[in-house]
C-alpha cells in the first residue's frame, strides 16, 4: 500500500519553468516541506535504534547472544538475562489480545451494523472517552477491583474447574501473568472497537445491498460480505492493540507482580520489558546495568518491529485470500 | 511596519528585563534521592522564605540518577540514600579532577510490615527469622523460628507471602544492607544495592504498593519506611537488635542507632549504620546523604550551597521531627561543619 503511494514528480521533459511555475502556486513548498515532515519519521527511528545500540555497548559485549537466554537479572552481581521480561511481555500481550479481539470486535460489528445509529454514536463517544483514560488509571482500577476479583472468585473458579491444566495451577495472589492480560485487554478494547467501526461504517453500500439482493439474510451479509472487506482494517486495530500491549508499563507494573519468572501459570507472579525498564532506570547506579536496562528497551523495539512485519505479511496474505475485492 | 518594529522592539525589551529579574534570584539546582524529598522541599521552601535571592531545585528523581547526575556535573549537588561506592568516586575523581564530599542530612529506617489474619500483636522478629523468610527458606509462619520469639501468639501455618519493593530504591538498599550484616547467606546469595535478585517474593511499587500487596495478600510481609508507616497508621514489628532486645522503630530508637553510628563515623561520612551496637538502637536505619563537589568553581553558588548546608545542620534540623525524620546526633553535625570548610 505504501509502496505504490507517488509524489507527483517532476517529469525530465517538463524542465525548470515548470518547478518555477510550481514553486510560485506553494505546491512544490508544500511537497518539501512535507516530505522533510515524512523523513524526519524515519529519521527518528533509526536515531532512536542507534541511541539504543550505542547505550548497550557494555551488556551487548558481555552477555552477547545468552541475553536473550539467561533468566538471571542481579543487578548486584551484574549478570543480566532478557529471556523471563520478553516472556512476560509476549505472554501478557497475548492474554490481553486472545479476551480482546473476540469483544472488541463483536462490539465492532454490532455498532456498525446492527445497532441503531443513535445508540451507535452515543455508545462511541463513551469508547472514546475510554481510549483516553490515562493507564495509571487503568492500574488504579487493576490493583482495586481486578486484583481482589481475581484472588476471591476467578482464580479459585478457575483453579477448580481446569485446575488440571498447568495454565491454572499454583498459588493465587490475585496479581500475575494473567491479571496483568485482563488489565491489558480492558485498556485495549477501546482501540479496537473504535478503529473497527469506523472501518466498518466505510464499507460501500453496494456491497450490502448486493448481497442482500442475492438473498442473504443481514447477518449473512455483515458476516460474509462487511467483515471480509474490512479485515485489513480490523487487522490494523488488532495490532495497534497489540502494539499497546507491548509497550504499556504502568498498568502492568501495578498489577503483574514484578518478579522475573518463567512460568506455566498464568496465576504466577511476573513481570515485563517495559515494566522493569520503568522500575529500575532511575535508581541504576552499576554502568552495566543501567544499559542492560537500555539493551532491553532495544529488544523491546525489535519485538514490536517484528511483531509489525508479522502484522503487515498477515494483513497482504489475508486480503489476497480473503476478498479480491478489498483492494479494488 | 514601523510601528510592528517598535511594538516588537518593546516586546523583547520587557522579555530581557524578564529574563535579568530571573537571573537577580541564584538558582541551584540538585536531583537524587526520593526518600528525604519531603523534608528536603520543606528545607528549601524554608531556606528562600529566608534568603529570597538563593532558589534551590531539586529533582527527586532517585538515588542512582543523583549520583549519575552529580558526576556528569549537569546539577549543582546531588543525593543520595547509599553513600557512593569506591569504584563511582574514583569515576567522579576521574572525570573533574577532584573529589565530590557526602553530607549526610537526615536519617531514616525500613520498618517489617505484615498482614496476618486473626493476629493484631506486634510480632518481634529476629535478625535470622527475617533473612530466613526473605531468602525463602522459612515458608510458614508457624516456622519455629518465628514462633521462639513471639511467646503467647498463636501464628498460622500458612505460606508466608514475600512482598519488596519492584524499583530501586533507598529503602531496598537499606534492607538488604542490613540483611547482608545479619546474614551470611544473604551477603554472599544476594548482596545489597537499590534493586536486588530476590530470591522470593512479589513486587509492589512504591511504599504504597508494597502496603497495598500487603493489604490485598493474606500472610504477606514486606517492609516499608518508618516515615511512610507511622503517616498512613500501618502497624509494624519490632525487631531484634546487637544487643538481643527487641525495639519498636521510632525517633529515639533511630537517634539511638544514628548515635552508635556517630562514634564510629568517617571522615567521609560513608557508613551503615545498620545493625549497630547499644541496647537501645533499632537495628534496621541509615543517613541519607547531600554529595557536593568538593570544587564549585562559581563563588556565588559556592556560598550559597554552603550557606545552606551550614543553615540545614542548625536550624533546619528543627523541621526534621515534624516530618518523622531522625535528627543528626550533635556529633556528626560538629563533624560536618568542619567538613564543609572543604569545599572550595
Amino acid at each position: 500500500m505504501a509502496a505504490t503511494t507517488t509524489v507527483p514528480s517532476a517529469s525530465p521533459i517538463s524542465g525548470s519553468r515548470s518547478f518555477l511555475n510550481r514553486l510560485r502556486d506553494g505546491d512544490e513548498i508544500a511537497r518539501m516541506i512535507t516530505f522533510l515532515f515524512a523523513v524526519s519519521v524515519v529519521l527518528v527511528t533509526v536515531l532512536l535504534i542507534f541511541e539504543l545500540w550505542q547505550g548497550s555497548v557494555l551488556p551487548r559485549h558481555k552477555f552477547g547472544l545468552h541475553f536473550f537466554v539467561t533468566q538471571v537479572w542481579d543487578p548486584v552481581a551484574e549478570q543480566f538475562g532478557a529471556l523471563p521480561f520478553i516472556y512476560g511481555t509476549l505472554v501478557t500481550a497475548s492474554v490481553a489480545l486472545l479476551i480482546a479481539v473476540p469483544l472488541g470486535i463483536g462490539a465492532a460489528i454490532f455498532l456498525a451494523e446492527l445497532a441503531p445509529a443513535r445508540l451507535s454514536d452515543t455508545l462511541e463517544f463513551f469508547i472514546d472517552l475510554l481510549a483516553a483514560v490515562p493507564s495509571v488509571i487503568y492500574g488504579l482500577l487493576g490493583v482495586f477491583i481486578v486484583v481482589p476479583l481475581m484472588r476471591d472468585y476467578a482464580q479459585p473458579a478457575l483453579k477448580n474447574t481446569l485446575g488440571f491444566l498447568p495454565l491454572f495451577s499454583g498459588p493465587m495472589y490475585g496479581i500475575g501473568f494473567l491479571t496483568a492480560g485482563i488489565v491489558l485487554a480492558i485498556m485495549v478494547i477501546p482501540y479496537i472497537i473504535s478503529v473497527s467501526r469506523e472501518v466498518l461504517m466505510s464499507v460501500p453500500r453496494d456491497q450490502r445491498e448486493a448481497a442482500l439482493g442475492l438473498g442473504s439474510t443481514r447477518w449473512e451479509s455483515t458476516w460474509k460480505v462487511v467483515v471480509p472487506f474490512a479485515r485489513p482494517g480490523i487487522m490494523g486495530s488488532i495490532f495497534l492493540a497489540l502494539a499497546r500491549a507491548l509497550g504499556e508499563t504502568m498498568a502492568v507494573t501495578m498489577v503483574i507482580g514484578n518478579t522475573p519468572t518463567i512460568s506455566a501459570s498464568l496465576f504466577s507472579p511476573g513481570y515485563s520489558i517495559a515494566a522493569i525498564i520503568a522500575n529500575e532506570f532511575t535508581e541504576a547506579t552499576g554502568d552495566v546495568h543501567l544499559q542492560a536496562l537500555i539493551e532491553l528497551g532495544l529488544v523491546l523495539f525489535l519485538l514490536t518491529f517484528l511483531l509489525n512485519g508479522v502484522a503487515r505479511l498477515l494483513i497482504v496474505l489475508t486480503a489476497q485470500r480473503g476478498s479480491g475485492t478489498a483492494h479494488a | 511596519m514601523k510601528r510592528i518594529t517598535g511594538n516588537f522592539l518593546a516586546a523583547l525589551a520587557l522579555a530581557l528585563t524578564v529574563v535579568v529579574f530571573a537571573h537577580a534570584a541564584l538558582s541551584i539546582t540538585g536531583a537524587g534521592a526520593t526518600f528525604p524529598y519531603p523534608i528536603y522541599s520543606k528545607w528549601f521552601d524554608a531556606y528562600k522564605k529566608k534568603n529570597p535571592a538563593i532558589e534551590i531545585n531539586y529533582q527527586s528523581i532517585g538515588s542512582g540518577g543523583g549520583i549519575r547526575q552529580v558526576t556528569e556535573g549537569t546539577v549543582d549537588f546531588g543525593a543520595s540514600d547509599g553513600p557512593m561506592n569506591d569504584e563511582q568516586l574514583k569515576a567522579f575523581q576521574d572525570k573533574h579532577g577532584f573529589g565530590v564530599l557526602h553530607f549526610p542530612t537526615v536519617l531514616g529506617a525500613d520498618v517489617p510490615t505484615y498482614n496476618i489474619p486473626g493476629v493484631t500483636a506486634a510480632l518481634n522478629f529476629t535478625p535470622e527469622a527475617l533473612a530466613g523468610i526473605f531468602l525463602g527458606k522459612i515458608t510458614k509462619w508457624n516456622d519455629p523460628a518465628i514462633v521462639a520469639a513471639n511467646k503467647g501468639v498463636s501464628l498460622p501455618g500458612n505460606d508466608i507471602v514475600v512482598v519488596h519493593r519492584s524499583e530501586g530504591s533507598g529503602t531496598t538498599y537499606i534492607w538488604t544492607d542490613y540483611l547482608s550484616k545479619v546474614s551470611e547467606e544473604w551477603k554472599t546469595k544476594v548482596g545489597k544495592g537499590a534493586s536486588v535478585n530476590w530470591p522470593v517474593g512479589l513486587g509492589g511499587k512504591g511504599n504504597e504498593g508494597v502496603t497495598g500487596q500487603i493489604k490485598n495478600a493474606p500472610n504477606s510481609i514486606g517492609y516499608v519506611e518508618l516515615i511512610y508507616a507511622v503517616s498512613n497508621n500501618i502497624p509494624y514489628g519490632n525487631v531484634k537488635n546487637s544487643s538481643g532486645v527487641f525495639v519498636k522503630a521510632d525517633l529515639a530508637s533511630v537517634s539511638a542507632a544514628a548515635a552508635a553510628g556517630a562514634k564510629t563515623m568517617p571522615d567521609d561520612f560513608r557508613v551503615s549504620i545498620t545493625d549497630p551496637p547499644g541496647k537501645s538502637a533499632y537495628p534496621i536505619a541509615s543517613f541519607t546523604w547531600l554529595l557536593i563537589p568538593e570544587k564549585i568553581s562559581d563563588s556565588a553558588k559556592r556560598d550559597a550551597i554552603k550557606g545552606f548546608v551550614s543553615w540545614m545542620l542548625k536550624d533546619g534540623q528543627n523541621y526534621v521531627e515534624q516530618l518523622s525524620y531522625a535528627k543528626l546526633p550533635k556529633e556528626v553535625v560538629a563533624k560536618e561543619e568542619k567538613a564543609l570548610a572543604k569545599v572550595q
